[in-house]
């Protein structure tokens, strides 16, 4: 298991350096920083200025090096925009993100797959349509529409919850329900295919064959292999709900990490957009690595690939 | 200007108004604790005046923070704030005599010290002021007394006490030396009619009255208590409070949207500075642009049905422009050429240009609506101009255009929010990087003008130039704009043109 962990971990470290580097590249590619921090009302002398006040005139591995040497030692720089350090803006917005994907991430988990299991066991069955429908409708509708809706009914009509914010717990209510429910579909989908495809197989017929309990079958013979394709899955729909959703972010007012991202790059702060691709790659990189861990340890046969 | 931060804000909208319409009447959480809650769709900057280029920001810091001067815009009178009475000494010396007795937020007390180290500190280029043309104007500020500072003026700025009136803040000159901009940014510390509270940057601001704020301010006491600006960045979101009683104040309210709200909650329309304009590659950098022949620029101002694309898109009360300015500001003069909407005189003046076949062009828009650009390009093809229409950040658009790599280029103007019209052409016109025209007469004109103190002398001359500039559609001026304030129904908000809310004189109904 060690030459894995290790073979795995490097892979990590380089794909979040690269990550980093080609993001840098592309800011610059998109649009010079300096003239849109002179915003609307910024003249071309003005653009001058701020182009050598933030050393913006430098040349782009010099700037790179600069940056990622810091960051290296916990200094993400200044923010642009706010004038504040990156990492105490990033500690007051990562928070918020966290409790809202990791609850939304156990919702949907604790709905689709017993809903997935349930619907595996018959399928073609009332249930099995039922939990399909649940799926279409979850693809079909934009979250957008979603959140206003539960807006417009539990916040304005009838006064349950706050319609924006997250400054009491309750706000967080209506966007987990919203964002988990994009992540159900395809969790649901893919834990009754996985399932429906173990239970067909010889060595589930031997232990029906021997007499062992159903669940028993179900629960630790069949979900145990069925169950190997739904973690990478829910690792890369646990980073998106960790990267948060900007849509869903917008529509609640929540100021997490999503929205600080999608602004910060309409801004051009540079700072702030690099110290959120890293965390932001960092994640990812770890939950998949998460994933492969466990995957190996459900399944032996892959910790020598 | 961010008219939609998405495209489905109208769609959802609708379900909304319409949905709404079954529930109660809105509970007036507002009055009720004497907090007016605002929002805003973009997130304020550091409140470091100085340095910030939003409009959200600018608003709160105008809350914390006074000038010298002070512009009543009802009346267009200047009237004293920090410094009671001025005067030039010489052309180029300004003497103000300062307040007695004024305190800031942490107790710290005014001097001419404060003045002295807060401007000669954000005119110095390293400091990175936003904007250089708010004080590139200064030499240098000098201490006469305590109560008495000199402005020495690097040259004649006709724009110079529009500039000291509450553009350039004052900060106390002790808490500044310590923490810098950064500090400011942290903690901002004025002697406004409001002090910070509590902040989370580009989140939620809470301020309070503050009860030491001078005697005599022209800002007046608030008759409002306590202010909370959180950011929601989506309008529907906004609505929805507004709805249920939670917020009492939010602007830029798309027309269609307005309409259907005005039913539910208080809508008020305002015009503003800012205005549309299509500009024109004239000298073309190098390039052999058609725009560069002015038959061409001609046929384009006389192609574009403007009074039909205002009636459908503008709304409220904006108007179709001819001359190259807001006519709400000073030196916008209207006498200068007509372009009438005349597609077979478009059709006739192309054909002399040489271009019976038609021709091609590429335009760029940002910051304006898609619709408003699909509707210009679309009278230009009826005439044979086939436009290639491409919509980019502002940033990324106005790159190309300085660099000469575009022949036509969409966008709006706000002048600062200043009704002067040498915080309009002489941007564009005045020969300087932002001027793609390069038109002597127009340069010599404007500079003359804008060094000149006399206002008759400037206003002969800035009417001289915009004949020019219409005459050789260089320009072609679209409409103004309105905004739009959706308003709690108890509270009474009086907009300005200058895109700078006052909630130092709202008040309770």
């Amino acid at each position: 298991m060690l030459p894995f962990l290790t073979r795995r971990l490097i892979v990590a470290a380089l794909v979040a350096l690269a990550v980093s580097a080609v993001s840098f590249g592309l800011m610059f590619v998109a649009g010079d920083p300096a003239v849109v921090l002179a915003g609307q009302a910024g003249r071309a002398q003005d653009v001058e200025i701020i182009r050598q006040a933030y050393g913006l005139d430098r040349p782009m591995p010099l700037q790179f090096f600069s940056w990622i040497g810091k960051a290296l030692t916990g200094d993400f720089g200044t923010s642009l925009y706010f004038n504040l350090p990156v990492g105490a803006i990033i500690a007051e917005r990562l928070p918020v993100t966290l409790i809202l994907g990791s609850a939304a991430f156990l919702l949907a988990l604790l709905v689709s797959v017993p809903l997935g299991i349930l619907a595996s066991i018959r399928p073609g069955s009332a249930l099995d349509r039922a939990a399909l429908m649940l799926a279409v409708f979850g693809q079909a509708i934009p979250s957008f529409w979603l959140g206003l809706i539960l807006i417009v009914v539990f916040g304005v009509w009838w006064s349950l919850v706050p319609i924006s914010g997250t400054e009491t717990w309750q706000g967080y209510i209506l966007p987990v329900i919203v964002l988990s429910y994009y992540a159900m579909p395809a969790l649901m989908r893919m834990t009754r295919a996985g399932m429906i495809d173990v239970l067909g197989a010889d060595y589930i017929r031997t232990a029906q064959a021997k007499g062992l309990p159903r669940i028993r079958i179900l629960l630790i013979h069949a979900l145990r292999n069925a169950i190997l394709p739904l973690v990478s899955l829910a690792a890369v729909q646990f980073g998106m709900m960790l990267s948060g959703s900007i849509v869903i972010e917008s529509v609640f007012a929540i100021n997490g990490m999503g929205r600080l991202a999608w602004e910060s790059l309409l801004r051009s702060d540079l700072p702030v957009v690099q110290a959120i691709i890293l965390i932001l790659s960092l994640i990812y990189v770890t939950l998949t690595t998460i994933a492969d861990l466990i995957n190996a340890w459900l399944d032996p046969r892959l910790r020598s690939a | 200007m961010t008219m939609t931060r998405f495209g489905f804000a109208s769609l959802a909208g609708a379900i909304l108004a319409a949905s709404v319409t079954v529930s109660a009447a809105p509970a007036l959480a507002g009055k009720a604790d004497d907090t007016l809650n605002v929002a805003f769709a973009l997130e304020p900057e550091a409140l470091d005046t100085y340095k910030i280029a939003g409009r959200e920001g600018l608003i709160l810091a105008r809350h914390i923070y006074d000038g010298l001067l002070y512009k009543d815009l009802d009346t267009g009178e200047i009237k004293p704030a920090l410094a009671t009475s001025w005067r030039f000494v010489d052309p180029t010396t300004m003497e103000f005599d300062l307040r007695e007795g004024v305190v800031f937020h942490n107790g710290a007390k005014f001097s001419a010290d404060d003045v002295v180290y807060t401007l000669n500190t954000v005119l110095d280029p390293n400091y990175g002021t936003r904007f250089r043309i708010a004080v590139d104007w200064i030499e240098k500020v000098e201490k006469v007394s305590d109560l008495k500072v000199r402005i020495k003026m690097a040259k004649p700025f006709a724009g110079a006490i529009e500039m000291l009136a509450d553009a350039l803040p004052i900060y106390p000159a002790a808490y500044f030396k310590e923490g810098g901009s950064a500090g400011m940014a942290a903690k901002p510390v004025g002697t406004g009619p409001y002090r910070l509270v509590e902040m989370t940057p580009g989140i939620r601001y809470a301020f309070e009255r503050f009860d030491g704020h001078y005697a005599g301010s022209p800002k007046g006491k608030p008759a409002i208590g306590k202010l909370v600006v959180r950011t929601i960045p989506e309008l529907n979101t906004q609505f929805a409070e507004l709805l249920a009683g939670k917020l009492d104040w939010t602007w830029r309210i798309p027309p269609d949207q307005a309409s259907r709200l005005a039913s539910r909650i208080q809508v008020v329309s305002g015009p503003i500075m800012r205005i549309a304009y299509v500009g024109f590659a004239v000298t073309g950098k190098g390039k052999d642009y058609p725009t560069k022949n002015v038959l061409v620029r001609r046929a384009i101002n006389h192609a574009v049905n403007r009074e039909a694309i205002v009636k459908a898109f503008a709304g409220g009360a904006s108007q179709v422009l001819n001359a190259a300015c807001n006519p709400k500001q000073f030196g916008c003069a209207q006498d200068v050429v007509r372009y009438d909407y005349a597609p077979e005189k478009a059709k006739a003046l192309l054909t002399e240009a040489g271009f019976s076949g038609g021709l091609d062009i590429e335009m760029v828009f940002a910051a304006m609506p898609r619709p408003v650009a699909e509707a210009i390009a679309a009278d230009l093809a009826k005439v044979g101009i086939r436009v290639t229409l491409n919509e980019q950040q502002y940033a990324a658009g106005v790159q190309k255009w300085r660099a000469g790599e575009l022949p036509a280029f969409f966008t709006n103007w706000g002048s600062y929010g200043t009704g002067d019209v040498a915080f309009i052409i002489s941007n564009f016109f005045g020969g300087g990087a932002d001027d793609l025209v390069q038109d002597k007469e127009v340069i010599e004109l404007v500079a003359t003008a804008d060094s000149a103190q006399d206002r008759a002398l400037r206003q002969e001359n800035y009417a001289k130039a915009l004949k020019k500039i219409a005459e050789q559609a260089y320009w072609l001026p679209m409409y103004d704009f309105n905004i739009n304030y959706g308003l709690s129904p108890a509270l009474v908000f009086k907009p300005h043109p200058d895109e700078f809310a006052r909630w130092w004189l709202a008040s309770w109904k």
